[in-house]
């Protein structure tokens, strides 16, 4: 492996951004393959798929075999509100593989009692986000109801570009939340990315389920990154 | 937010392989190219070894690591790379093998 290679490798995946490696396994020529780069033909083919899946594996291209090595930083779950849901949903995205940070600044809600085992934090999602901003690899869901503690958030999350944005509130709230989006300067485009009503259509009624609806649209948003309706590569 | 929380710097292969290089030290790097059936790690997964033979990471459950540092010392000298495999341990001979039964393919190479 070129120690130069390594090094690019292990900044990416430091900074929390996708690379794959990419080696000649006849010759041992090894290079790294950002996100976005554009790379031809089969190889780059097999390339945005292992960028989508996450998974390894050998490729045959150009009468040549490239071994695919797809290091991407984990994805992790911000929930906007220490609520009922929340509680719910920190230990089963946990296990999911999705670590869970939860933000509120009322603290009669965000309590550790409340929340055992949860990177939480009893402050403004302003000031949190300012020191640990969002990045492409985390998703969203704002569940408070408060604009005053949602809105910030949502803005944030849609102009890093998380891979899934949520907002809890029915229809007639997110007509609202939409025109303060607009307000803050959010453009339809990235307003049409927030999942409204919150969660996969399974019916969900008490907390606990609404915060399965929720995973379960989270690990669809992430398995599905750069696909468009129709499953091609966008 | 803080990477610290995802990526373990103190048990990630890749990293430990780049502190060592670093430190001057010789290291050869293992990967996991290819599984059929059963097996414990993923492709992908890596074993790290130095000049003499400390290792971190894994290509499997801890049945062939020690077959893997032994090449790994020898790719060290050559500089060539080796693509080895590993199969269900044969019975009647005294070799390495996974006992779950699969099947894995390891690329081992020298760092720069």
């Amino acid at each position: 492996m070129d120690p130069y290679a390594l090094k690019a490798l292990n900044a990416e995946r430091r900074a929390r951004r996708a690379a794959i490696l990419v080696t000649d396994l006849g010759d041992a020529r090894d290079r790294i393959v950002r996100e976005g780069d554009q790379v031809a033909g089969d190889l780059g083919a097999a390339i945005a798929k292992a960028f989508r899946s996450g998974n390894s594996g050998s490729v045959e291209a150009e009468g040549r075999t490239f071994f695919l090595n797809a290091h991407l930083p984990q994805p992790r779950l911000v929930v906007i509100g220490a609520v009922h849901i929340s509680q719910a949903l920190a230990p089963m995205a946990k296990i999911a593989g999705y670590p869970v940070e939860i933000i509120d600044p009322r603290t009669a809600f965000a309590t550790p009692d409340r929340f055992p085992d949860v990177a939480l934090h009893a402050e403004w999602p302003e000031d949190v986000l300012k020191r640990q901003p969002l990045d492409s690899y985390t998703a969203l869901a704002a569940v408070t109801h408060d604009p005053k503690i949602d809105d910030f958030a949502l803005k944030a999350a849609l102009d890093a570009n998380c891979f899934y944005v949520g907002a809890l509130g029915s229809r007639k709230t997110h007509a609202k939340r939409v025109e303060r989006l607009l307000a803050l300067g959010a453009t339809a485009d990235q307003i049409a990315r927030i999942h409204a009503p919150i969660g996969l259509d399974i019916g969900a009624a008490s907390p606990a389920e609404i915060a399965v609806a929720v995973l379960a649209q989270t690990i669809h948003a992430f398995r599905s990154r750069g696909l468009d309706a129709k499953g091609a590569v966008a | 937010m803080n990477d610290s929380h995802y990526l373990d710097e103190a048990r990630d292969p890749l990293i430990i392989a780049e502190g060592w290089m670093k430190d001057g030290k010789d290291v050869a790097i293992a990967t996991v190219v290819e599984t059929w059936g059963s097996a414990p790690r993923p492709v992908g997964s890596h074993l790290v070894i130095d000049a003499e033979g400390n290792f971190h990471g894994s290509v499997s459950g801890g049945c062939v690591e020690g077959a893997v540092v032994t090449e790994a010392i020898d790719v060290i000298g050559s500089g060539k790379a080796r693509m080895l495999e590993f199969g269900v341990a044969d019975e009647t001979a005294w070799q390495v093998g996974l006992s779950c039964g699969g099947r894995i393919k390891v690329y081992v190479e020298r760092l720069g």
